[in-house]
């Protein structure tokens, strides 16, 4: 069974709500991970990230759907870990 | 983690930054609320003979009137502004926002705020004519029910002065003095020109 252990996401949001709401917000959605920000960019209103999501299973529809509900959009995935484990 | 829909609440007053716009809305609508109670009461006051069955519901229709006045007009303000917001940051971010947190917020602040601007000189205004109500209701009081209210007024003016002290850092006392003196002058200016 494929399961995605870790996702690197480029992310443009606006400034509100900030780096550790926005990171809390997608953790709440995401059920057994850790996730990771960091600011790449600032502009006037809006500002790039990168975020690292890990986890024992992800789940990019949901990440991505609590990405947009922050007000953020996702530009690309810039890398994923993903492992065959064998079913029990 | 606190009760959903207060984080909820929480979130969208700190993504919309509105929680000083909402306290400075509270703070003037308060003070334009005990003022005008103020110069209602003293009005009262310097006229002499006016029936509690009078002074009443002019205050209530004046409480009343602030209240709808405050309401609306916050709504409409903020409603503009938010849209305005709104619409310059899905353009910066090159998305359909519709439907995202910032969305919301624009679409709900105007209303939290409004009630704040509305319901916050109606408040006011009713703890001040508290005093006529309960002389109406045959309670005795130590001073008159207008003298009464006008305390009342004069102690909330200096309440809200503290209150500012304490958003500006400034020393209570001071800051409660200064709203005080406003007050008085008010008070000095309706028996100068009344």
């Amino acid at each position: 069974m494929l399961q995605i252990k870790r996702l690197v996401l480029d992310i443009l949001k606006p400034h509100q709500p900030d780096v550790l709401e926005f990171a809390r917000a997608i953790a709440s959605q995401v059920e057994d991970s850790c996730v990771k920000l960091k600011v790449l960019e600032m502009d006037d209103k809006t500002e790039t990230l990168e975020l690292i999501v890990e986890g024992s299973n992800l789940e990019l529809d949901t990440i991505v759907s609590a990405i947009n509900e922050m007000g953020g959009s996702l530009h690309s995935v810039d890398g994923v870990e993903v492992m065959n484990v064998e079913e029990e | 983690m606190p009760f959903e829909p207060f984080r909820r609440i929480q979130q969208f007053v700190f993504i919309s930054q509105s929680y000083d716009i909402a306290r400075r809305y509270f703070v003037v609508n308060s003070f334009d609320g005990a003022l005008t109670m103020l110069g209602l009461l003293l009005g009262f006051h310097v006229s002499k003979g006016v029936d509690l069955e009078v002074a009443i519901p002019a205050c209530l229709g004046a409480a009343i009137a602030l209240a709808m006045s405050g309401l609306t007009s916050a709504y409409l303000s903020e409603k503009a502004e938010r849209k305005r917001e709104f619409k310059k940051l899905q353009d910066a971010m090159v998305s359909d926002l519709s439907g995202s947190a910032q969305d919301k917020a624009s679409r709900w602040v105007p209303v939290w705020v409004a009630l704040i601007n509305g319901l916050s000189p109606l408040l006011m205004s009713l703890i001040i004519i508290t005093p006529l109500w309960l002389v109406q209701l045959g309670f005795e009081l130590p001073l008159g029910p207008f003298e009464s209210a006008i305390g009342v007024a004069f102690a909330l003016i200096f309440l809200l002065g503290i209150f500012l002290g304490r958003v500006s850092g400034t020393f209570w006392l001071f800051s409660g003095l200064q709203t005080l003196i406003i007050a008085l002058v008010t008070a000095f200016l309706i028996y100068l020109i009344v």
